[in-house]
């Protein structure tokens, strides 16, 4: 049956794309915040 | 307790976690306990990723439209407001990447058709195209006063295109008309289980748009405060380098 | 400086335009290169396109009834070349800067640039027009001359506007070839839909009738003035350092 092919691949690209959008920019966070100090980041 | 890395608050945390939930009750309802439509069958299961996801990326760009404003006219060109909007843009594009190819699904399933010159379509893709414009007129290079500045305008511009652009899009359209009569605009009747399912969408789709902006954000005032430092580290060194020779 | 003095303002705007269009006249980079470049583009599109139509009941050929339309698009293409050239005379020697420094109102900047612009634009444009006259078998109908010329005029000035603050923005910068038509081509679609459509009437093109041409030339009209007046203000802080 398409239709179900379509819609769960519509559910796994959308929260695939955030999932992976998500962990690039937890990553990149952990990346450049790694040599701050923390006067340098007014949310800690 | 916060970690030594990372852009991670308590708040965040929170937030990430009201995510998740949303979404596991999207796909429970989105999936499974929401009805099949009397007329479209369970091609309507789409519209609830497709809807929340439009919805999210017209408000992404209307937060970098706002937060640009905030940038260019008040006095004390804050780069927070720039980073916002540099953030919002970003997760604004994802989403509208999204709006655009579970759209062209829905379409497929419903009408057949992946793609269709209608004036919404057109519009939506138009603005896609001109956010990815704007992505890469941030990473120009210069001080970070030059790329809020360059940004800041054009999301303004970009604010003034649009309805020019959805206007003259809908005349153009509305000349073939024939060709649309039967298909109707994409808006779905819905109600009850279905409308609910919806409101769980939207209210998922907003929290992991926050989550991911408040994380974005942050990130790009970190890389800007990597740069600062990196400047004064270059102008002390040259400094001392000039101590040294005179 | 008095920045509120709008004579004053518009006599430099033709003094930059003038001293663009003396560059210009100098070194024929336009009339030697870029209309060479559209007048092939129109070529290339006869390539592409010119068959004979399959459909009974059809008399116009495909290219004759998408003649304006391929006038309008071979513009588009010379203008992001034109953009690209009237930003890169300033940017060589930070020819740009030195008038900023030197005081010259933003405003009167970008429609100096502009006018400059209009003027090479308007003389292309007629010349692909006459291109189609001679390629695709294009006629023009008096009754039509008047839609016509407005609508070059209007179009023009949105389309140079555009070009403009756009060139503008991206002016110095790395990258700046390749990411000019991304920002610029998106934002003139309004340009390109109407004016085609405009002309189209103007023109008789498919049987369209004439009257159908004017709201076409509004939704162009109102694009030309919404440009003129964002560029005049968005200018400045764009070229600001």
């Amino acid at each position: 049956m398409e239709d179900a092919g379509f819609i769960i691949g519509s559910y796994v690209l959308t929260f695939g794309a955030i999932a992976v959008y998500a962990w690039r920019v937890l990553v990149r966070a952990h990346r450049t915040t790694a040599g701050l100090p923390d006067d340098a980041k007014p949310w800690t | 307790m916060a970690s030594d890395t990372g852009t991670g608050t308590r708040a965040t945390r929170l937030l990430g976690a009201a995510a998740l939930v949303g979404v596991a009750w999207l796909l429970a309802f989105g999936l499974g306990f929401s009805p099949r439509d009397r007329d479209q069958a369970e091609s309507v299961r789409l519209l609830y990723v497709h809807v929340p996801s439009a919805w999210l990326a017209y408000l992404a760009f209307i937060v970098t439209a706002v937060a640009s404003a905030l940038y260019l006219f008040r006095r004390q060109h804050s780069l927070g407001w720039d980073r916002l909007a540099g953030a919002s843009a970003e997760v604004g594009v994802l989403f509208m990447a999204i709006t655009l190819v579970t759209g062209a699904l829905w379409g497929r399933l419903t009408w057949g058709v992946f793609w269709e010159w209608d004036a919404r379509l057109t519009t939506t893709a138009f603005l896609f195209v001109t956010y990815v414009g704007y992505l890469a007129v941030r990473r120009l290079g210069g001080t970070h006063e030059q790329r809020a500045r360059r940004s800041a305008v054009l999301a303004l511009l970009a604010v003034l295109e649009i309805p020019l652009v959805h206007w003259s899009v809908r005349l153009w359209r509305s000349l073939h008309q024939e060709a649309t009569v039967a298909r109707p605009d994409g808006d779905v009747k819905m109600d009850g289980l279905m409308l609910f399912t919806l409101f769980v969408g939207i209210v998922a789709f907003t929290l992991i748009y926050a989550w991911l902006v408040i994380h974005r954000q942050r990130t790009l005032a970190a890389e800007d405060a990597l740069d600062d430092r990196g400047l004064d580290a270059a102008i002390a060194s040259r400094r001392a380098d000039a101590e040294a020779v005179g | 400086m008095r920045s509120g003095d709008a004579v004053t303002t518009a006599r430099t705007a033709l003094l930059v335009a003038g001293k663009d269009l003396r560059i210009e006249w100098a070194s024929r980079v336009a009339v030697n290169q870029v209309l060479p470049f559209s007048i092939i583009v129109m070529v290339m599109f006869a390539f592409a396109l010119d068959r004979l139509p399959g459909v009974p009941g059809l008399e116009d050929t495909i290219l004759e009834t998408v003649a304006p339309g391929l006038v309008w698009l071979a513009t588009l293409f010379s203008l992001l070349i034109l953009v690209q050239r009237s930003f890169g005379v300033e940017a060589d020697d930070g020819a740009l800067d030195a008038l900023r420094v030197a005081g010259v109102e933003p405003a009167a900047l970008f429609w100096g640039k502009t006018l400059a612009l209009v003027a090479q634009l308007a003389v292309l444009e007629l010349l692909l027009l006459l291109t189609a006259l001679v390629l695709y078998g294009t006629s023009v109908r008096p009754s039509g001359v008047l839609l016509l010329v407005v609508t070059w005029i209007a179009a023009t000035f949105g389309l140079a506007a555009v070009g403009t603050l756009y060139g503008g923005l991206a002016v110095g910068t790395r990258g700046r070839e390749t990411l000019l038509p991304l920002l610029v081509l998106p934002v003139v679609a309004p340009v390109l839909i109407g004016a085609t459509r405009a002309v189209e009437a103007a023109l008789g093109t498919g049987g369209t009738e004439l009257a159908d041409g004017w709201p076409w030339l509004g939704v162009v009209g109102v694009f030309a003035v919404a440009f003129g007046a964002g560029g005049t203000l968005a200018f400045g802080p764009l070229i600001d350092e």
